[in-house]
């Protein structure tokens, strides 16, 4: 596998398969570690961040983690990749953008199921994705890739705090359980806030697409754990699969219920608008092509519309954002010639067959 | 109690008590108000360093006077000084840990629900008592940096056979 081929499929995460995955498109764990004797990456100079690079970069390809792990070299690679691993989950913002010279890389499984990230805010940054409702296969899988790295990699841990992070909100276990959530009838009934409020309160962080900054783009929320210390891995993600996420499962789908009862012509023609606009216009921006496919996407679900499948519009969710877009067409464009693509590319794929 | 918009009528939603040198200012706006000045909307969304941030300033320079010596503490191991970490959230090294103890557990309690002492995963080697030989570690490390940057070759290769009698074997690759 390389980069050249990764826009051939949808991706783990939005495959559109698992339990629950009306509502919920991914289930995310990772865990922060760090390699006893380094400073943290933000206090390292070049030489260590490098060594570090080096020694991480090799044991994690050398223990054959999966079938044809995929290494990219962030440092060398063009901006237009990095940001193509951002829109897929595999890399974080922070590791696209940080400067040119940084040492650093990421190590991508060929069916994107697991990425290891080497010098985002800590060292190591392993991560392990899954379509739909799988928490508890996702906590195993890491559990594992995390057992096997220590096998040659000596990770920062102490007694009492644990996992020692740069960051002192991810110390102690250093794990984030984060569940990506489509939930357009909660934004359309407006009781998303109450929904974000709770969450708050439980300490949970609701986050949009692509986390801070990028709230409710296409509908789409991650819902994630802040608490990492004095509570274990288990307890963290059993209160997720067995609490949060299906209360927030049943508040969508009563939302969705309560428009079905009380504004089904309303709903049925926000759905048919956004099939209108997704399959006529000649000019669309990235923001709004997310929210026609939401609101098509729910209109799938709720038999409103049959006109897609749920395949085709997670890839689409995938496909309209920019870097997908520049590989799909096989060239750079500009913003503005962007829009005019984007718009081809959705009547196409939504009208063929 | 409920009080009104500093600014108009309307019930206040958004509440914040701001010290500035010192002196405590509180504020109560309605929601216009409030995103008017663009408070409604960060408090609604503020990312966690952001809070943690905002926690320790307040922490350290404001409710405790005894931790206004604790923005003097440094780490010993990295250098890194309590006064920044306040200001990037991003501690230094492992060693800070230990260093800024005093001031971090209670920030740490706050961030963690009241949690304070790790009872997750435990690394299958070294756990825990691994704790001295990581210290070690990090030193021999430091001392390595410093000789490669000197180039002091030979001090650089004796240093890393200590390093070499520290960490773990390769173990013929599992």
């Amino acid at each position: 596998m390389n980069l050249r081929g990764i826009t051939d499929n949808a991706g783990e995460w939005l495959r559109g398969s698992g339990p629950h995955s009306d509502v919920v498109i991914s289930s995310r764990v990772r865990l922060a570690r760090n390699i006893a004797g380094f400073p943290f990456v933000n206090r390292a100079n070049h030489r260590q961040r490098f060594e570090v690079l080096e020694q991480c970069r090799d044991k994690v390809l050398s223990k054959r983690l999966g079938d044809n792990t995929l290494w990219v070299d962030l440092a060398e690679s063009p901006s237009i990749d990095r940001q193509l691993l951002v829109e897929r989950h595999l890399i974080s913002r922070d590791l696209a953008k940080r400067s040119a010279a940084t040492p650093r890389g990421v190590a991508i499984a060929s069916d994107e199921t697991f990425s290891v990230m080497i010098n985002e805010e800590d060292h190591l940054r392993i991560q392990v994705l899954r379509s739909g409702m799988q928490l508890a296969d996702a906590l195993a899988h890491i559990d594992r890739i995390d057992d096997t790295l220590e096998e040659s990699l000596e990770f920062s841990f102490s007694r009492q705090f644990g996992y020692l992070t740069a960051c002192p909100t991810n110390v102690g276990t250093g794990i984030r359980v984060s569940v990506m959530m489509h939930l357009p009838a909660l934004k359309l009934t407006g009781e998303i806030e109450r929904v974000k409020r709770a969450a708050r309160d439980m300490h949970l962080a609701v986050r949009g697409l692509f986390g801070e900054g990028s709230e409710s783009l296409g509908d789409l929320f991650q819902v994630s754990n802040q608490t990492t210390l004095g509570r274990t891995e288990k307890e963290i993600l059993d209160d997720f699969e067995g609490t949060v996420i299906p209360q927030i499962i049943e508040y969508e789908q009563q939302a969705r219920r309560a428009l079905i009862r009380q504004r089904e012509k309303q709903l049925e023609d926000k759905v048919w608008r956004a099939w209108a606009l997704l399959t006529n216009a000649r000019v669309m921006g990235t923001d709004e092509a997310l929210a026609l496919l939401s609101h098509l996407r729910l209109g799938i679900h709720l038999d409103r519309c049959d006109k897609a499948s749920i395949r085709t519009i997670n890839e689409l969710f995938l496909l309209c954002q920019p870097a997908h877009l520049q590989r799909v067409m096989g060239q750079e464009m500009t913003p503005a010639a962007r829009r005019i693509a984007r718009a081809d590319l959705l009547r196409q794929r939504l009208t063929r067959g | 109690m409920k009080y009104k918009c500093d600014k108009c009528d309307r019930p206040a939603t958004y509440h914040a008590v701001e010290i500035i040198k010192g002196q405590k200012i509180e504020k109560h706006l309605c929601d216009l108000h409030a995103s008017e000045e663009g408070m409604g909307i960060k408090s609604a969304h503020a990312p966690i360093n952001e809070l943690l941030t905002n926690y320790v300033k307040a922490h350290s320079v404001a409710e405790k006077p005894e931790n206004a010596s604790s923005l003097d503490l440094s780490c010993p191991d990295c250098g890194l000084q309590f006064s920044e970490f306040r200001d990037k959230s991003l501690l230094g090294c492992a060693g800070c840990y230990s260093a800024f103890e005093a001031p971090l557990t209670a920030l740490l309690e706050r961030a963690h629900e009241g949690g304070n002492h790790h009872i997750g995963k435990v690394p299958r080697r070294g756990g825990g008592a691994g704790e001295q030989r990581q210290l070690q570690i990090s030193r021999i490390r430091k001392r390595l940096d410093d000789a490669i940057e000197a180039e002091d070759y030979e001090l650089a290769a004796q240093l890393r056979d200590d390093l070499a009698d520290l960490e773990p074997s390769e173990g013929g690759g599992g």
